[in-house]
């Protein structure tokens, strides 16, 4: 077992076991977006930021990633987490101001507004992968992928048109924390009606 | 390229080399061929003489000697050589034994050189580089301050040796420090020679490359093999080409150091990654990889030693951030270069999952150098814990811009002013950009700065990969950093938040003080929002992103509210905030800028005062271009 | 002529049927093409044994890689540091008035690609661009319309 401390508290868990697990099985929170117990974490959304501290030494990580260590003094909500947190949550709010999860979420933290203006009021998708990752490691069909870089990255399917490979299972649909697969499926899949798979988990 | 060598030593070749004997006897061989009194011409086929038409006078060279018959005993050789390091002054040519200069070399001045230096041994004063300021002709290399202010050691050889000839190299004393190892040292010898030398890594983090070499061994302690040894020539830094003239003019230091650590780490593939646009490099490592196999230098059982190792290149498809370790190793198995989280070091995981050394092309290539000099010799280079040269491409508002190598802790203002020789229009330079997009701006009040890792660190700059851009009066640091945010943003992979939408947000802020719009406030929000993505980005690209904006907030911040609180760019760059006219006073009246003007919104009769009608005026500067008379003003 | 399968063929036979050898693939299709085209994409796929979404990942990742076929000449002008501070930008501006196209498209005609590069060795010669494999060095304006008048008159 391996003991470290969060927020001060003492947890305890398995080895293997990543920081924002161990949050959560104490009932501490963090938030997340990019992150889903049933494929492997990518460290994308940045949202689950929380600070090592080590006398004068500090550092930010992904809690969805950092392993658990003997020892290391993890922190959920400073000043430096928070930074991150709200930034993200504005960038989000300007980026994909269609999406209800995102609205609410950011609500919770405290983020209702943003400086940064909208360019495309309709959109919903934070181009996260995870969709890509549970259609590749869940579904096992890679039917989408990610397409091209940087801010032109997307999710679609070859030559972004639809693609046969696609057999409608709705995996992505469901694990999307956004609600911005629910509509785009249609544009991925060539076959018709998506029967929402539940993940079994 | 080819050159008379090569037809002399294909003769030599001896076949597969079994021991060091057979390398120093192969040396021997090799120099008792060369006829000391020979001369030898060395034209610069670096990409800038290149670019510059070098490659038209080695030809002119070659066609005149072998069709005006001069005499056999005085027939130069004639090499072509990677980039010389005085760019600024290409197409070099430089004659040995004597070591004169020739600058700025023309297909028209071969036969001149020929007839009067080859063959009567006199200098053809024109072609001869002149002192800034007395206005004397200097004769040789050794003699011009951008060359003896230097201490060149791993430039070394670039410049003087054909790069396509694996005997040139030879005779240099190439593949001494691999035999001396496969024949003297254990690998942990060799490990432990590096960690003693404290050579860091050129890449840009400086990270103990002895250390990183010893983490990777108890990786393997504990994982079992293989291991890996990489190459990092990925160099994207826009506007710094050290790393391509070392693969260039040099690729068995590179090769040699990549196998002398594959030999330490005991590892039996190596992989070169290299930059797209650099496709010179691509071939003449090619080139020196089948040289060296043919001599039994790499591949199966080397120098009959039992230790085999052999690699391969890669070439980049464009992708700044595949410069990044993990994204690197992610290109090499063929998918697009996203990082990986970082929190397992990659001595421990790297290609493919597998213990890996990745290092930069500089790095590589100093190892030979301390595995044949030592560590104590190495380590009396440069200052503490930063010991060593580092080789830098001194490029910008800069008279001799160029390759430069100097010792680690080396003031800014010597190599700026001293061996740069200051900025053109003879003003004090107003700062200089080291690192590159990763980097900072250095201030000209923060000239005496030491050049080393710790000391750019501290000052908030970086070393990055050795770029050192120079800026004078005339640039705008807004404009720099928009500059740089815009490149980053292209490069971003895309993959976190902090970095894909926060550049291009903060990119947005910056835009509107170019446009002479924003409040302080907005200042503090882009420092802020800096911070965020320097805590909160996956890989170093994201986290190093803001580094330009922040440095020239911090050394520069008066300029920034002169957009925000006057509307004015004192640089005379951003756009909005600008007019351009014309001096009456320097107008001749040519003509030529109202015949540029894609607005033709100048107007003005021939011989007569021209006038520009700044209601339809693009700004495109177009007019300040083609005017010869620096008649355009910028207000 | 080869047909275009036979070719791509002929390419896919130099390397083994490896996943890690799909940018090798792409890198030697685009050279023999000029671009990549959805069948050759097609035909990687099957080869080196990776899934078509991966492939159609990586040939949009990487900015060498070209899904389209591009103009007779290839310009492509340096915005690498050293030749943006020396007005390499006002060079992209001119040819895309000239040529009446945005860096990264082809002219109508399909004479010309414009595009933009950082850095190809050549700073100390800045602003420089590349006409298809020369380098053009020192532009000006003035220079640029005198290079695109040589190449109308070759
Ligand atoms: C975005 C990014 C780009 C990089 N580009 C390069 C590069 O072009 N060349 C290089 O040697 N290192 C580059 N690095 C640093 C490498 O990740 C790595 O630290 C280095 O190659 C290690 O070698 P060294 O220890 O010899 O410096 C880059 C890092 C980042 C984050
Ligand atoms: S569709 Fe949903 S899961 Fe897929 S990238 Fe967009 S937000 Fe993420
Ligand atoms: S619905 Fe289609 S794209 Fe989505 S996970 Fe299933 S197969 Fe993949
Ligand atoms: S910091 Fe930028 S380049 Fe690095 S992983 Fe994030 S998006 Fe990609
Ligand atoms: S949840 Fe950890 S990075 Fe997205
Ligand atoms: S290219 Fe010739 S001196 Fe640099
Ligand atoms: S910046 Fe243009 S050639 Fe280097």
């Amino acid at each position: 077992m391996i003991k470290f401390n969060i927020n001060d508290i003492e947890v305890e868990v398995e080895p293997g076991c990543t920081v924002l697990e161990a949050a959560r099985q104490y009932g501490i929170e963090i938030p997340t977006l990019c992150y889903h117990e049933a494929v492997a974490p990518s460290g994308a959304c940045r949202l689950c930021m929380v600070e090592l501290k080590d006398g004068d030494w500090s550092k930010l990580v992904a809690s969805c990633i950092y392993p658990a260590a003997e020892g290391i003094n993890v922190y959920t909500e400073t000043e430096r987490v928070q930074n991150v947190r709200n930034w993200i949550f504005q960038m989000l709010l300007a980026q994909c101001p269609a999406s209800v999860e995102i609205k609410t979420l950011a609500k919770k933290y405290g983020v209702t507004s943003s400086r940064f203006s909208i360019e495309n009021p309709d959109e919903e998708c934070m181009v996260c992968g995870l969709c890509t990752r549970a259609c590749e490691e869940i579904v096992g069909l890679s039917a989408i992928s990610m397409v091209d870089r940087g801010v032109y990255k997307k999710v679609g399917a070859p030559f972004m048109q639809p693609t046969d490979v696609c057999v409608a299972c709705g995996c992505c649909v469901t694990i999307c924390p956004t609600g911005a697969m629910r509509s785009y499926i249609d544009s991925v899949r060539s076959v018709r009606s998506v029967t929402l798979t539940p993940l079994a988990l | 390229m080819t050159n008379e060598n090569t037809a002399l030593n294909t003769k030599i070749n001896s076949g597969r080399l079994n021991s060091h004997e057979d390398l120093n006897a192969l040396r021997q061989q090799i120099i008792d061929k060369h006829d000391p009194t020979k001369l030898e011409v060395l034209v610069c086929h670096g990409t800038g003489c290149i670019a510059n038409g070098s490659m038209e006078v080695s030809e002119t060279f070659k066609k005149i000697c072998e069709t005006s018959g001069i005499d056999v005993k005085i027939k130069p050789n004639i090499k072509t050589t990677g980039c010389q390091g005085f760019c600024s002054r290409g197409p070099l040519v430089l004659i040995n034994p004597q070591g004169i200069f020739y600058q700025r070399v023309k297909p028209k001045d071969v036969e001149e050189i020929i007839q009067k230096t080859i063959i009567n041994n006199e200098p053809v004063e024109r072609l001869l580089y002149k002192d800034p300021k007395t206005g004397e002709p200097i004769k040789t290399e050794n003699e011009i301050p951008f060359y003896n202010l230097q201490e060149r050691i791993v430039l070394h050889n670039i410049g003087k040796i054909d790069p396509t000839d694996i005997n040139d190299k030879i005779a240099a004393g190439g593949y001494q420090a691999l035999a001396k190892a496969l024949t003297t040292m254990t690998p942990k010898d060799v490990v432990t020679e590096i960690t003693k030398s404290g050579l860091r890594g050129r890449g840009g983090a400086g990270f103990p490359t002895g250390r990183k070499w010893q983490g990777a061994l108890k990786a393997v302690d504990k994982k079992g093999g293989p291991v890996y040894v990489v190459v990092n020539g990925d160099e994207g830094d826009p506007g710094a080409f050290m790393d391509c003239a070392i693969m260039e003019g040099d690729p068995h230091a590179v090769l040699e150091g990549l196998i002398l650590g594959a030999y330490a780490l005991g590892s039996n593939n190596g992989y070169l990654y290299i930059r797209a646009e650099y496709p010179l490099a691509v071939k003449h490592l090619e080139m020196a990889m089948a040289q060296a196999r043919e001599l039994g230098l790499l591949g199966e059982n080397i120098l009959n030693s039992g230790f085999s190792f052999d690699a391969r290149i890669n070439r980049g498809a464009g992708a700044f951030v595949c410069g990044e370790s993990t994204a690197l190793f992610t290109s090499i198995e063929g998918k697009a270069g996203t990082p990986r989280p970082k929190y397992v070091r990659s001595v421990e995981e790297g290609l493919w999952g597998r213990p890996t050394v990745l290092n930069n092309v500089e790095t590589w290539a100093n190892v030979p150098l301390i595995i044949d000099k030592g560590a104590d010799w190495y380590s009396k280079l440069g200052v503490l814990n930063n010991t060593g040269t580092k080789v830098f491409c001194l490029v910008g508002k800069v008279n001799n811009v160029g390759l430069v190598e100097v010792p680690m802790g080396t003031p800014l203002s010597k190599i700026v002013e001293d061996i740069g020789g200051g900025v053109p229009n003879g003003k004090p330079f107003k700062a200089v950009q080291t690192g590159g997009p990763s980097g900072g701006c250095i201030p000209y009040k923060l000239k005496d700065l030491a050049v080393d890792f710790d000391s750019l660190t501290k000052a908030g700059a970086m070393m990055g990969s050795g770029a050192m851009i120079v800026m004078d009066d005339r640039d705008c640091v807004v404009d720099v950093a928009l500059y740089f945010l815009r490149f980053l943003e292209e490069e971003s992979c895309g993959k976190c938040i902090p970095c894909r939408l926060g550049l291009s947000r903060m990119k947005e802020i910056l835009d509107t003080f170019s446009h002479g719009k924003g409040s302080e406030k907005d200042i503090d929000d882009l420092i802020s929002l800096a911070k965020a993505i320097q805590d909160g980005a996956l890989c170093a690209l994201g986290t190093s992103a803001p580094n330009p904006c922040l440095t020239t907030i911090k050394f520069f911040k008066e300029e920034y509210l002169a957009h925000i609180n006057e509307q004015r760019c004192p640089a005379g760059v951003c756009k909005d905030l600008i007019t351009y006219s014309i001096d009456p006073d320097a107008c001749t009246g040519c003509g030529s800028c109202a015949r540029h003007c894609p607005q033709n919104c100048i107007s003005g009769e021939k011989k007569k005062v021209h006038v520009i009608d700044t209601q339809n005026c693009i700004r495109c500067g177009i007019c300040m271009d083609t005017c010869k008379f620096d008649a355009v003003q910028v207000n | 002529m080869n047909s275009q399968v036979e070719v791509i063929d002929e390419i896919l036979e130099c390397y083994p049927e490896k996943p890690e050898y799909l940018i090798f693939l792409l890198q030697d299709i685009q050279s023999a093409y000029g671009y990549i085209s959805p069948e050759s994409m097609q035909a990687v796929s099957d080869y080196a044994g990776v899934p078509i979404t991966q492939v159609y990942s990586v040939a949009t990742f990487y900015q060498s890689f070209r899904l389209e076929p591009k103009g007779e000449h290839e310009l492509r002008v340096c915005l690498g540091t050293a030749c943006y501070l020396k007005g390499g930008q006002r060079i992209v501006e001119e040819l895309e008035r000239k040529l009446n196209i945005k860096a990264g498209e082809t002219t109508e005609d399909m004479i010309y690609t414009l595009d933009t590069v950082n850095c190809v060795g050549a700073c100390a010669l800045s602003p420089v661009m590349m006409v298809d494999d020369k380098y053009e060095t020192n532009l000006t304006a003035g220079k640029v319309n005198k290079i695109l008048k040589n190449i109308e008159t070759e």
